[in-house]
């Protein structure tokens, strides 16, 4: 966990991406469009033994099996309530698959790369920092979330 | 052309397998003549496509392999053991020779060097003058080499002229030509041209009169007394010409019309016929397929059963009368999907004998390191299991017959001493017991040497000295991490790695290992394994509202414990009595971290898990639902390996059922069924 760097920047030139911005624990986070494979209601997880408090457990996704991450608890934002009103967004990460429980799903935006900002170095959040960008859309701070970061390190998910 | 290679390996494959049928009937001594041409033919086969793609290591070996073998074909070699071992050591060779080329890796002259001596000894034992009357013997057969590679393919055939040239009393008596050159096609690939220059002009055509005849080029392995056969009704009614052409791709003109009289057959074509009814039975029709292509659809059937699941469920659900046509057509549905199902699984499934042919050679080689003589009997070489299944056995396979060779089999004197002839058995069988394979190698050796096992072991620290073991116990005592018994290490087996790594593969195949073992009288292994690791028996179980399943192979029996049974053993601990035996209490729930003990287990439905070592544990569940088939899906790709979970499932209502590792479990177990004592540092429950 102490490995803070953000390892995806964004590219940050004058090209424009396109990011999929969420709700989440009451903030307004986003990830590359590209990356989302589908956004679908919630559902009752299967939870897993041994796992990490914030891994919600395994779902049934047309026959595969995919493990469901509570986004809120990840990012120390408390608890995602199982209300079932809830949202997940299926996103790809590095080669595995992998269910994020969110809030709400909020737009679609598309912004340059020099919108992007560098997020502060703040100590007090080093272990937390998933957010690999900033960006302002509409007076609203989003961050662009670091997905690789989300990902249990190696040790964890074998413990 | 990397397709055509990659065809060409896998024709190896069979190649060498029918080479190894071929070398161990000679073995057993009930070859005839087409067993050494079969042998023959194989090697040949895999010369021709190797030159084909410059291999040029594999054919020059294939060639003295080849060489060694026409001389025994030709009857210049005598087939004696000393004959024999050299063409199992050159089988061999050519197996390595072949994966060499395939893998690209560097060829290592060191392991042929000596077959190919062996080989050329052979050669040149068959005598100089050998070779001439070799070609007189020389019995052209069709291979069966789908491969068209080179010249090699169709070398073994003949090709025949033949002018068939009908009079008008064929078609008067009702022949047609037709029917007769179709006849011709079965033979072998056939280039007609007809011949119509004797055809008159319209006018002057007399339609009761025959102006038509064939020129037929036929490419068969068939003699010329096989092409007679077909023109047998029509004999007199037509002029029939055939000639054998040596010079096969050359074009020499056909025979003039006039020269009815057929030429003198050679006399080899004549002496053709009899090897002709040995030609090789026709194999049965196979296609490739890509293994992706089956597993996907392996996949797809799992959906299916998933699938007809929910739909029984919402059935049941709707509530609809029993003898309605949705509930018999849904029966009917069950049905065929297991059908299905089923044909899928035999897909996957290949017949044990390539993985036995590679146990052989470790037995021939094992026995030649340390100097035993000793005889592989195999059975059951045609049962079916998962090709995966198949695979993943050769190693722990390989460890265990070089256990059998080195520790199992006592030296040639010692056997002789009691009693036993010098030459050591070891049986290998395959054979299908209540719906799961069963393989079971067997030795006739001394047995297990309890004494000594226990020694090694209280040595080893695994036992304490003063430990009262039934003989199963300490049988079961190989399997322990770090047991070897050999007093010395030898280049075989003894390096600390043992049956314990053996057990764990077998395990992670959803198999079971057993040992048997008769002082004096030698030792059993038995595996048993699953038919296929696409699905599995469990019993479906429910802890703490979650819905888990249970594989069936797991379980020794279940039962319904009550307050009488229950033991206090420590402070957070409980045991079960069981018919005179105490076994440790586990509660699934508290293990998986679903819930913390519970206040009383009297009630609870337990399940006993028996352990590979003999010791048992009861694992704690709330209910037991069902019994049933379910779809594996692996957990492993999409989050990583969880700790005493084998694997996922989905249930009929669509909601995902975790599979668990009953004995992963038990070895991580705390064994807490005790809420008060939380302070109390865990006692592991199990035995050891």
């Amino acid at each position: 966990m102490t490995d803070a760097i953000p390892t995806a920047a964004p590219d940050r030139t004058g090209a424009e991406i396109e990011l999929l911005s969420f709700v989440v624990g009451g903030q307004d986070y986003c990830v590359d469009i590209m990356s989302v494979r589908e956004i679908r209601g919630g559902a009752r997880a299967t939870p897993l033994p041994h796992a990490p408090p914030y891994m919600r457990g395994v779902i049934n996704l047309r026959g595969t099996v995919l493990p469901i991450m509570d986004l809120a608890a990840r990012l120390d934002l408390g608890h995602e309530a199982e209300t079932g009103r809830n949202v997940i967004i299926v996103v790809a990460i590095g080669g595995r698959t992998m269910g994020l429980v969110v809030d709400a799903v909020s737009d679609i935006l598309s912004v340059a790369g020099q919108a992007l900002q560098t997020p502060p170095d703040l100590p007090a959040d080093n272990a937390r920092s998933f957010v690999s960008a900033l960006t302002i859309v509409e007076e609203r701070m989003i961050r662009v979330l670091d997905l690789t970061a989300l990902l249990p390190p190696a040790g964890e998910a074998a413990a | 052309m990397a397709e055509i290679r990659a065809s060409f390996f896998i024709e190896c494959e069979e190649l060498l397998e029918a080479l190894q049928d071929g070398l161990q009937t000679m073995l057993d001594g009930t070859h005839d003549g087409e067993t050494v041409n079969t042998v023959f033919r194989a090697v040949h086969s895999i010369k021709g496509g190797a030159g084909a793609f410059g291999l040029d290591d594999l054919v020059s070996f294939a060639h003295s392999f080849e060489t060694a073998l026409d001389a025994l074909r030709a009857g210049t070699l005598a087939l004696g053991d000393a004959a024999l071992k050299t063409f199992f050591q050159g089988a061999d060779v050519l197996s390595d020779l072949v994966r060499e080329a395939r893998d690209g890796t560097a060829h290592d002259p060191a392991g042929s060097g000596p077959v190919l001596a062996a080989l050329d000894m052979l050669i040149g034992a068959a005598a100089v003058d050998g070779r001439a009357d070799d070609a007189m013997d020389f019995q052209p057969a069709m291979i069966a080499l789908d491969l068209d590679l080179g010249d090699d393919a169709t070398a073994a055939e003949h090709l025949y002229r033949i002018r068939f040239r009908p009079a008008a009393m064929l078609y008067a008596s009702g022949n047609e030509p037709l029917h007769l050159l179709r006849a011709l096609r079965e033979l072998g690939p056939v280039r007609t041209r007809c011949i119509e220059d004797d055809l008159p002009p319209l006018d002057a055509l007399d339609p009761e009169q025959a102006c038509l005849a064939w020129d037929i080029e036929l490419a068969a392995a068939a003699g010329e007394a096989d092409i007679r056969e077909v023109f047998e009704f029509v004999d007199g009614l037509c002029d029939l010409e055939i000639h054998e052409d040596e010079s096969m791709p050359a074009a020499t003109p056909p025979p003039d019309l006039t020269a009815l009289t057929p030429p003198a057959a050679p006399e080899q074509t004549t002496g053709a016929g009899p090897a002709m009814s040995a030609t090789p039975t026709t194999p049965r029709a196979t296609v490739r397929v890509d293994l992706d292509r089956i597993d996907r659809l392996v996949n797809l059937v799992g959906e299916i059963v998933i699938n007809q699941a929910m739909l029984s469920q919402s059935v049941e659900a709707a509530g609809l009368p029993p003898n309605s046509p949705v509930r018999s057509g849904l029966e009917e549905f069950l049905q065929l999907t297991r059908d299905i199902q089923d044909s899928v699984m035999m897909i996957r499934a290949q017949p044990v004998k390539s993985l036995f042919q590679r146990m052989s050679r470790i037995v021939r080689e094992a026995s030649a390191a340390i100097g035993k003589e000793v005889r592989l009997h195999t059975e059951g070489e045609a049962t079916e299991i998962d090709k995966t299944v198949i695979e993943r056995l050769a190693d722990p396979l390989t460890h265990m017959i070089r256990n059998a060779v080195d520790h199992g089999l006592e030296q040639a004197e010692a056997r002789s001493a009691a009693g036993k002839p010098r030459e050591g058995d070891i049986f290998l069988s395959a054979f299908h017991r209540s719906g799961r394979v069963v393989i079971e190698l067997r030795d006739d050796g001394a047995g297990i040497d309890r004494d000594k096992v226990f020694r090694k072991a209280v040595e080893r620290g695994l036992i304490e000295a003063e430990a009262r073991l039934s003989d199963g116990e300490i049988d079961n005592l190989l399997f322990l991490p770090g047991f070897s018994t050999a007093d010395a290490i030898s280049a075989l087996s003894g390096r600390g790695v043992g049956m314990d790594v053996v057990r764990t593969a077998i395990q992670a195949l959803g198999g079971r290992i057993s040992i048997a073992s008769e002082r004096g009288q030698g030792t059993t292994f038995t595996i048993s394994l699953p038919l296929t690791l696409a699905v599995l028996d469990g019993m479906v179980i429910t802890v703490a509202g979650e819905t888990l399943v249970v594989p069936l192979s797991a379980i020794h029996e279940t039962l319904a414990v009550t307050q009488a049974e229950l033991r206090a053993f420590g402070p957070a601990t409980q045991l079960i009595a069981l018919r005179e035996r105490f076994v440790p209490l586990l509660d699934l729930g508290a293990e998986l971290g679903y819930r913390t003990p519970l206040d009383d287990y009297a009630g609870s439905a337990v399940l006993v898990i028996g352990r590979e070592d003999g010791s048992t544990a009861a694992l704690a569940v709330d209910t037991i639902e069902d019994q049933r088939q379910v779809v594996i899906k692996g957990l492993q790709d999409s989050y990583g390996r969880v700790p005493g979970i084998a694997a996922a499932t989905i249930l009929g209502d669509g909601q995902i059922a975790l599979i668990l590792d009953p004995l992963d479990l038990i070895s991580t177990a705390t064994g807490r069924t005790r809420p008060a004592a939380a302070l109390v540092p865990a006692m592991t429950g199990t035995a050891l």
